[in-house]
């Protein structure tokens, strides 16, 4: 497998996964509980990246500065900040604890 | 036609607001895909053109970057786990979108976290088509610019983390998740999937914590464990009719 080929062969799949989910009928997934497992995976999914985003580095689990400043941006939603104020609340913050330790 | 609803406005500015930061974020990708993983330009290009899901492009690089070529298996299977969650976007959006079957092409290309959240937030089909088409545009345009400036400048910018553009990124997952989390049932989803994918991380190959996570939703789903009745965890499922 070269380069190119590692990046066609993804690039062909993740597009494909996009397109599969356009061939699913809506009336399957309209019954209650079809329904309520989408809407709850949408959640784990966004949790679950979130959590990654936060903690992981690599294949370790790590503590810095991503965790105050996931905080803080927890608190500037809970406060209904606008999204964008918070998304660079959040890269501020970490950006500032690095620059200072 | 015509005339512009404020409901109509509402969702341009969501697109902005979502897109516009995830988009700068490209410039991290071009430089890690560059710099880390040691693909060309071209191939890093190709990725945001035609790949064009930041978790799966993070993915590919990120396990290329620490496993060189010969990682591919466990590069491409990262990509096309942390993929599959476009699939079940696309099962939500493909009401909103409609008939014919270029525009369903070109929906399926743009189907992504962020265009899919806005769309999901709006009130009115028409709202709805707007979230959807704004943001995917707005990102798909942004994110191959800025992942062109990292490709081409990744190395002058050195580790951008410094820039805090990871959190960044933590944040705006979570300005997604935000408005879902409504009831105790996607909190507690919520909360056993994030618990779930940081314990497993050390000990399975990337892209399959996120896997195992989002079995905590089909299994909660499936029993509406917490559930109290309720029909569905969210409002979006329910109003199409």
């Amino acid at each position: 497998m070269t380069a190119w080929h590692i990046v066609l062969l993804a690039s062909i799949i993740c597009f494909g996964l996009k397109s599969l989910g356009y061939l699913v009928p809506a009336r399957l997934i309209e019954r209650p509980t079809p329904a309520r497992m989408v809407d709850l995976l949408t959640v784990a999914l966004l949790a679950a990246l979130i959590s990654l985003q936060t903690f992981a580095q690599g294949q370790q689990l790590q503590l810095d500065a991503r965790v105050p400043a996931v905080l803080v941006a927890a608190v500037l939603f809970a406060l209904r900040v606008p999204f964008i104020v918070v998304v660079v609340a959040a890269a501020a913050v970490a950006a500032g604890i690095r620059a200072l330790s | 036609m015509g005339v512009r609803s404020a409901d109509d406005t509402r969702a341009y500015r969501a697109a902005l607001a979502v897109g516009l930061p995830t988009a700068a974020y490209g410039v991290s990708f071009g430089a890690l895909a560059t710099v880390g993983a040691g693909l060309d330009i071209w191939q890093t290009m190709i990725l945001s053109l035609v790949m064009f899901t930041g978790g799966s492009q993070f993915a590919l690089v990120g396990v290329l970057a620490s496993g060189g070529l010969s990682a591919w298996p466990s590069a491409v299977a990262s990509a096309a786990l942390l993929g599959s969650r476009n699939a079940v976007y696309a099962i939500r959006m493909s009401p909103v979108i409609g008939r014919g079957f270029l525009r369903r092409a070109a929906a399926a290309h743009l189907t992504i976290d962020e265009s899919t959240a806005v769309s999901s937030a709006q009130g009115s089909l028409r709202a709805q088509r707007i979230g959807f088409w704004a943001t995917g545009l707005v990102v798909y345009v942004g994110w191959n610019l800025t992942t062109l400036l990292g490709a081409v400048i990744g190395d002058l910018l050195g580790d951008v983390s410094a820039y805090g553009l990871d959190a960044a990124a933590a944040a705006a997952f979570l300005g997604l998740l935000w408005p879902r989390l409504a009831k105790l049932q996607a909190q507690a989803v919520a909360v056993a999937a994030g618990f779930v994918a940081a314990i497993l991380t050390p000990v399975l190959m990337p892209g399959l914590p996120v896997l195992v996570a989002a079995l905590v939703a089909v299994v909660i789903g499936a029993t509406n464990w917490l559930g109290s009745g309720q029909r569905t965890s969210g409002n979006r499922t329910g109003e199409k009719s």
